[in-house]
């Protein structure tokens, strides 16, 4: 068995190239360093985020020497230059870039990386690493990028031969952008990018063992289309994957022509109108009231490019007891792996829904709807707005007011994320970025940043990051990129000075012991530390000033604005259903504690 | 995802051992051995990335067998695993979604060929080394290397016949034993790119 890492690659190389003329090519031969810089060029890359270091230091040198057509941002840590590429790739569907050196550079990349692995982000993640001869030795900043990175890639590529390394950066585009999008990692030894070769970048790659769905089994789409017409109780529960295959807009004709209501997982906000009287808002965990009550009444559950993630479910065996399941997927390992399917359709979301949607009729599901707005009325999303302090529902619901729900919401994770999720309202698609799969605190202000990197010249709304106090220092230093290239992001800090999801859990399951989720002591003053940055910092402190504070706010637009919203610290996320509890289990509202352990 | 046979830890082997419970659990009805074949490109990389999927997710190795195949750039593994059916389809769909995974197919429940090749060390004294060689030439296995105290066999067959062959050297005083895992192919004329895929051609499951 050999060590390299992509056998064939020069056979199929020089087959392509044979019947490509069109490819981009130098007649001399150049070194690794120079072809890197141009296939990314080729590869219409826009943004690069990066730190360099001594094992890239001759990329920096060509980027410099050669002034290509990306923009290349210096990050001030590899973590949060990863979140940055997500955020990027998540606001505009585009692969996402990320440069840096090898060793710490590289392992300060694994956060990001799992996170795009779990939320199917597309990311080609470019690690320096020491030269070949060096690799196993111990050397200075030496890691095991690809052993390291293994379980968190959708693939990998160790670069030995230089005439290999336009060939390996098209085929990781390529990875990671088609099927079920996700990072992939390539590393690149130092003699690699130090030895020549001519220029070569190929207009496609074919792996062998690379299977892409193909058309979606008209089979089992009309086999769904007469489930769909035999339920009295429909709902479609919609996920993510109906974002990244920019079916948002089919998804919202089908429910409407078909009368279903919808109900979303976090990473699905967007892709249905909120607005829509059959939005049901989000499901699970932190889901609404009648969201979870449809789920457990519905006779068939639609799931389109969702994963039946625990945090959706709890116990998934009392999960949707009476409802027949169809499941609409890119990827076959998603089918039938936490709940069983009735009906599987593996393939592109948007192959799939614009098949269905000419063999699905108006239903009439008029009771079924007003027997979810009785649940809706029974129990609205509510919060105490009569006491005269400020809390985090309030100051999303005037972000809201604000921005009319045409702007970009980064949140990080926590209480803050779920109040977003619940109170924003979601109008449009690609316009609720967050970490769901991982739940990576620290992702927003650096995925915010990518974010205004990815829209510049292509929307004009508002990026608004929506962060805590624990999360938002874990990333803080980023602030310094988006001063340095004057974007005009709004950081709204929810300060309760206090981990507060964990604090929340603490109160509900351990009896008030708050165990080191305190920050009062410790955290900083926010407006002093947006200044230090050369930001904008503000604050808020009552409910009658977050108007003002936001206008203020929007009048920026030259540099981030920090907005430390200083909210009440007993505040809790409900509904909540515990973990691993049943959907059915949901609590409502603040209990005795413990009443439910 | 958590199957029902997790792969036990030297820890809980030794700790289950001194207990005097079974190290291998009862299979429950529904749980069967699955004997997996994968075609994969001929890398170390693509060979730890299949390995890695069983430890990541938690699924359960018997045996692991690897070779080139007659295409230098492609190898054969052939995997034993236990599990529950719903499992062993998450375990093909997971390891057919590996890039560099070829082909992966499930041979149980068709018609196919299991052997594995022992080597096995026994002492002898003249008393009983007509007894060995009686038991050896029973299970056609074949005498490697001779000392004057020593015999190596080698011996290939279905697991079963290995076992058996073991149990009965174990009395003469085993030295040491060598085994392959199992090599597994279909039976029938067509060859693997001639098959139906399972996994692509997904069907309902109910």
């Amino acid at each position: 068995m050999r060590t390299d890492t992509i056998p064939l690659v020069r056979a199929v190389r020089s087959a392509l190239n044979a019947e490509d003329p069109s490819a981009k090519v130098t007649a001399e031969p150049v070194t690794g360093a120079e072809i890197f810089v141009r296939a990314l060029e080729a590869e219409g890359v826009e943004v690069v985020f990066g730190h360099p270091g001594g094992a890239v230091i001759h990329i920096y040198d060509e980027i410099a020497r050669l002034k290509p057509r990306f923009q290349h941002i210096l990050v001030r840590h590899e973590q949060g230059g990863t979140h940055m590429a997500e955020g990027y790739a998540k606001a505009t569907g585009r692969v996402g870039t990320v440069l840096v050196t090898s060793g710490p550079g590289a392992t300060n990349t694994v956060t990001g990386i799992a996170d795009a692995y779990m939320d199917s982000v597309p990311l080609v993640v470019f690690t320096g690493q020491v030269p070949t001869k060096l690799i196993g030795n111990d050397a200075f900043q030496e890691t095991d990028t690809i052993g390291i990175t293994r379980s968190i890639t959708k693939h990998s590529f160790l670069v030995r031969d230089v005439r290999d390394l336009a060939w390996t950066i098209k085929a990781a585009y390529h990875i990671a952008r088609t099927g079920r999008p996700g990072p992939v990692v390539v590393d690149l030894p130092k003699d690699v990018l130090l030895s020549r070769a001519p220029f070569t970048y190929p207009e496609e790659v074919h792996l062998r063992g690379y299977k892409l769905p193909g058309p979606p089994d008209p089979e089992r789409i009309r086999e769904a289309a007469e489930m769909i017409a035999a339920s009295r109780r429909p709902l479609l529960y919609v996920g993510g994957g109906t974002i990244n295959a920019n079916a948002a807009e089919l998804l919202t004709r089908l429910a409407r022509k078909a009368r279903i209501p919808v109900t979303t997982t976090l990473h699905g906000l967007g892709a249905f109108p909120e607005d829509d009287p059959l939005s049901l808002g989000m499901l699970g965990m932190h889901g609404t009231w009648y969201a979870n009550q449809a789920v457990q009444h519905a006779d068939l559950i639609i799931a389109v490019g969702a994963r039946f993630d625990d945090r959706v479910t709890g116990r998934v065996d009392t999960w949707a007891p009476h409802a027949k399941v169809i499941h609409i997927d890119i990827d076959p390992a998603c089918i039938s792996k936490n709940v069983p399917a009735d009906c599987a359709i593996v393939g592109d979301v948007r192959a799939v829904l614009e098949q269905l949607l000419p063999l699905v009729a108006p239903k009439d599901t008029k009771a079924w709807l007003a027997e979810i707005e009785q649940w809706r009325a029974e129990c609205p999303l509510t919060y105490e707005t009569h006491d005269g302090k400020l809390r985090a529902q309030y100051v999303i619901e005037r972000i809201r007011a604000k921005t009319g729900g045409h702007a970009v919401v980064v949140s990080d994770v926590g209480q803050h994320q779920m109040w977003t999720a619940q109170y924003f309202r979601f109008l449009h698609p690609r316009t609720h970025i967050t970490s769901g799969g991982l739940g990576t605190m620290g992702f927003a202000l650096p995925a915010a940043i990518g974010a205004a990197f990815g829209l510049r010249g292509r929307s004009d709304w508002p990026i608004v990051c929506i962060s805590g106090d624990g999360g938002f220092v874990m990333n803080a230093q980023e602030l310094g990129v988006a001063a340095a290239h004057r974007l005009p992001i709004k950081v709204a800090v929810i300060n309760n000075n206090f981990l507060g999801m964990v604090r929340q859990w603490q109160e509900l399951f351990h009896e008030h012991r708050f165990s080191h989720t305190d920050l009062s002591d410790t955290n900083p003053d926010f407006v002093e530390l947006a200044e230090a940055f050369h930001c904008v910092g503000l604050r808020a402190t009552r409910p009658e000033e977050v108007d003002a504070v936001l206008e203020e706010a929007w009048k920026v637009n030259d540099r981030p604005v920090v907005i430390d919203f200083q909210v009440v610290k007993e505040e809790m996320v409900f509904p909540m259903v515990p973990a691993g509890a049943s959907t059915s289990e949901m609590i409502t509202k603040r209990l005795t504690p413990n009443a439910f352990v | 995802m958590q199957t029902e046979m997790p792969t036990l830890t030297p820890q809980q082997i030794l700790r289950r051992r001194k207990a005097g419970e079974p190290i291998l659990p009862d299979e429950p009805e529904q749980v069967h051995r699955h004997t997996i074949t994968v075609l994969l490109e001929n890398t170390i990389g693509a060979l730890i990335r299949v390995v890695n999927l069983f430890s990541a997710r938690g699924f359960n190795l018997e045996s692991v067998t690897v070779g080139e195949t007659d295409d230098p750039t492609v190898s054969r593994m052939t995997i034993v695993t236990t599990g529950n059916d719903r499992i062993i389809g998450q375990v093909l769909r997971q390891l057919d979604r590996l890039i560099d995974t070829l082909h992966v197919e499930d041979l149980s429940g068709s018609s196919f060929v299991e052997r594995e090749l022992c080597l096995l060390k026994v002492s002898y004294t003249n008393e009983t080394r007509a007894a060995i060689m009686d038991t050896a030439e029973i299970f056609r296995g074949k005498v490697v290397d001779i000392t004057p105290n020593t015999m190596t066999f080698e011996l290939t067959g279905p697991t079963s016949k290995i076992e058996a062959f073991i149990k009965l050297m174990k009395p003469h005083g085993i030295l040491e034993v060598a085994r392959s895992g199992r090599v597994a192919m279909r039976r029938s004329s067509g060859s693997w790119l001639t098959h139906e895929d399972p996994v692509l051609k997904l069907s309902a499951e109910r």
